[in-house]
């Protein structure tokens, strides 16, 4: 079989999974979680517990903001300790609730088994509501609530279910793991998806730099489905490892072969897109009524002595993960939650995990520095790379000289942040950190404009009516 | 503790530099070079050695009393100008006359435009070209080599001089084509500059700069083609007074100048299709001087000329977009 790519720029950074034969360990539990109530795109959730409360594992502390949102549960047993403001890994200070642990004991209805449940029931409405009570969000980075995804607009169709399981990003390898060692429930997820989606196709798309992973998950798929046709339509495909393949718009054109529109959702051209660790998710809320209070994180870097996948109860601070493997690495001078291309680097710490944290990167000074900018020489190395085919080149000239019709007329709002221009730039020019202000301001104007428009509307309609 | 840097993503980095694309078309230049060494004798290595300090000394110099900034010499852009432009000049070349062209190609075409990056023309390219104009019997006269290992000096013409010649005479030019060898032209042989003198040479440092992915074949292969297809026409019309595929592309500045002075970042195009443009655009006035015009050679004056049509195509010709029809 060719391997399926995206067709427009690209690169290929050394993908240094050297963390790939580490099996998913359980961490310990933290003495004191601190679980933020804006973990997910949308509406922070507002707390249902107060101070003092005893709280169970799996027992829901805050409820959904908005219908662009989504519950989040206790991720251990213990006492409500406080709720406030605490600072995030980049400082900034988000409504987060305390709570010091006391033994691990669980909400009754959850299933602790390790047994395989396959049978999932017809009914979608008792699925979306587990879905939905689960807090399951996507957990491929962006953390947008899955129940959402999972209700497409009126008049909108799915056709396929895509299942991303690139993992792009270099050194991460959770989702890798989840294949080798979870893949039987991965698939469940995926058969529950399609059934609630109402699709007969999924494709579940694995770079071909985990060869291990298409095996297996090849494997596993034609048993399931040798044994219920609810797995026929699951295929697996292997992916030409490239950045970011794993990228929503990228991956939907590299399966599909069909581009979504700017400003376009996935689904106006019939796709939706879920993580493998979503899939995973998603099995454990609707056959093990197990919300979502644990995820994995890949604990890697070159300085680091001994690489981890760690299953982390949600709200674990950084600072308890980094001593339980070992104390901070001796030469490590950035610590990065996520990847090397896309990844926060952390400023604090003492700041816990959230639903969407994949991994915790130690990069040395050497790894890391930025070599002082010097003039573009014009190769258009970064145009090259861009997978949105924008000019980042030209982009930075026009947000550098605060041309905001310029901007928006070169598509400055496609950006998906990748930093493939920046990374590629032999020049070292800041392209992505100059674009990113560009891109808020053109937002800012079309919001803006979006607004009007539709206040002029409703300010015509309002004046017809009263004639 | 120590201090953790943060700093907005990506953390990492391809580790490609400017400097180190630079030092890569130097070390493509080094066959040419080597060859042209051995060919010429010491007269070509001081023709080098005094372009390529006078354009570092120039640049720095530029750099730090007028425009009084951190000097950019390590970038290794002045040493590759520096390179091309003595391979653009015979080696019997007087040392004032090159540091002429260095200051031109330097001062006037690079630096008063703002430096690497800002110039529309090709520094070289200008430099030889006001060369050219300026001193034409020191740049048109050529001796054929001594070399290293002393064969006895004759003097000559290139073979694009005698064609020029034959034509402006009314004669036929067939006999002229014949006493050529394609053979020695490929390898080394024929009287030129160093930039001539050795087509394989040449190649050998233009495929290395391809698999290093420095440069990308567009723009060299819409030139070759353009002239291969347009001399191919001309050539079946009249064999008696206009020259065949071959012997233009393995003439003169087609070479080295398809494959690393048209391919210059900064004074072409962004983008692929603009790049074939620019090649066609190139091949096309390369030929018609070489057929009808007063100067054997028409390579520098091509380029030149579309140089200056590069930031139009920049303006027409862009990257196709995701998710935009």
């Amino acid at each position: 079989m060719s391997k399926q790519t995206f067709h427009i720029g690209g690169i290929h950074p050394a993908d240094k999974k050297i963390s790939r034969d580490c099996a998913i360990e359980a961490l310990p539990i933290p003495p004191t979680v601190y679980i933020s109530l804006s973990q997910h795109i949308g509406a922070p959730a507002k707390p249902i517990v107060a101070v003092g409360d005893k709280v169970k594992t799996g027992q829901p502390v805050a409820e959904p903001g908005g219908f662009v949102s989504a519950w989040i549960h206790s991720s251990v047993s213990g006492t409500v300790k406080s709720i406030g403001p605490r600072k995030d890994l980049s400082g900034k200070s988000v409504p987060s609730i305390e709570i010091a642990v006391e033994g691990d004991e669980w909400i009754e209805e959850v299933d602790l088994s390790d047994t395989l449940v396959t049978e999932f029931p017809e009914d979608n409405k008792a699925i979306m509501a587990k879905i939905t009570s689960g807090g399951i969000v996507g957990l491929g980075g962006a953390t947008f609530p899955t129940h959402v995804k999972l209700s497409p607009p009126p008049g909108q169709k799915c056709e396929r279910l895509i299942i991303n399981g690139c993992e792009c990003e270099p050194y991460l390898t959770c989702n890798y793991r989840y294949l080798l060692e979870r893949g039987e429930q991965v698939a469940v997820g995926v058969a529950i998806l399609m059934q609630v989606l109402g699709v007969k196709d999924a494709t579940i798309a694995i770079e071909d730099n985990k060869p291990e992973d298409i095996a297996h998950m090849k494997d596993v798929v034609a048993k399931l489905a040798a044994k219920s046709d609810k797995f026929r339509g699951i295929e697996i495909m292997p992916m030409m490892t490239k950045y970011p393949e794993g990228g929503e718009k990228q991956l939907i054109d590299a399966v599909m072969n069909r581009q979504v529109a700017s400003g376009g959702l996935p689904i106006s051209v019939g796709a939706v897109v879920q993580n493998v660790a979503t899939a995973y998710a998603v099995y454990e809320a609707v056959q093990k009524n197990k919300p979502l209070v644990s995820n994995t994180l890949t604990y890697t870097g070159d300085c680091v002595a001994t690489q981890h996948n760690y299953e982390v109860r949600v709200g674990t601070p950084l600072s308890f993960i980094i001593e339980c493997a070992g104390g901070m690495p001796q030469d490590a001078a950035k610590v990065i939650s996520g990847g090397p291309m896309m990844g926060r680097a952390v400023s604090n710490l003492d700041a816990a995990t959230v639903k969407g944290t994949s991994g915790l990167l130690f990069l040395t000074a050497a790894q890391t520095k930025r070599a002082p900018a010097t003039a573009c020489i014009r190769c258009g190395s970064c145009a090259d790379a861009c997978p949105m085919g924008l000019e980042p080149f030209l982009l930075k000239r026009l947000a550098l000289a605060g041309d905001l019709d310029g901007l928006e007329q070169n598509a400055m709002q496609d950006c998906i942040s990748c930093g493939s221009c920046q990374y590629s730039c032999p020049a070292s020019i800041p392209l992505l950190d100059i674009m990113t202000q560009g891109k808020a301001k053109v937002m800012g104007v079309m919001k803006a404009r979006a607004a009007a428009a539709k206040a002029a509307a409703e300010a015509k309609a309002a004046a017809t009516s009263a004639k | 503790m120590n201090k953790l840097i943060v700093s907005p993503s990506p953390h990492i980095h391809t580790g490609v530099s400017t400097t180190s694309l630079m030092r890569d078309v130097v070390i493509a230049l080094l066959p040419a070079v080597i060859v042209s060494v051995i060919f010429y004798g010491l007269g070509e290595l001081l023709v080098l050695a005094v372009s390529v300090l006078s354009c570092i000394l120039l640049e720095w110099a530029i750099t730090k009393y007028m425009l009084k900034k951190p000097s950019t010499i390590c970038d290794m852009s002045a040493v590759v100008t520096g390179l091309l432009l003595a391979m653009n000049l015979p080696y019997t070349t007087p040392w004032w006359v090159i540091v002429l062209g260095a200051v031109f190609a330097i001062g006037v075409a690079k630096m008063s435009f703002g430096g690497l990056g800002q110039n529309l023309f090709n520094p070289a390219i200008a430099g030889r070209v006001f060369l050219l104009v300026s001193f034409p019997t020191y740049m048109t006269t050529w001796k054929m080599p001594q070399g290293l290992f002393g064969a006895d000096a004759i003097s000559g013409a290139t073979p694009l001089g005698a064609i020029n010649e034959a034509v402006l005479q009314h004669q036929s030019i067939s006999s002229i084509v014949s006493s050529y060898d394609y053979g020695s032209m490929l390898f080394a042989g024929i009287g030129g500059s160093a930039g001539e003198i050795s087509a394989i040479a040449l190649l050998a440092g233009f495929v290395y700069l391809l698999v290093r992915k420095v440069v990308k074949p567009w723009t060299t292969l819409s030139i070759w083609g353009t002239v291969a297809l347009v001399s191919l026409l001309f050539w079946i019309g009249n064999p008696d007074r206009f020259t065949d595929p071959v012997f233009n592309l393995l003439t003169g500045g087609m070479i080295l100048g398809a494959c690393f002075m048209a391919t210059d970042y900064v004074t072409s195009p962004m983008s692929a299709k603009g790049c074939v443009i620019y090649g066609i655009g190139i091949g096309f006035i390369t030929l018609m001087i070489r057929y009808f015009g007063s100067y054997p050679e028409g390579m520098s004056f091509a380029i030149l000329i579309m140089n200056a049509t590069v930031p139009l195509l920049n303006r027409w010709f862009h990257q196709k977009k995701y998710g935009r029809a």
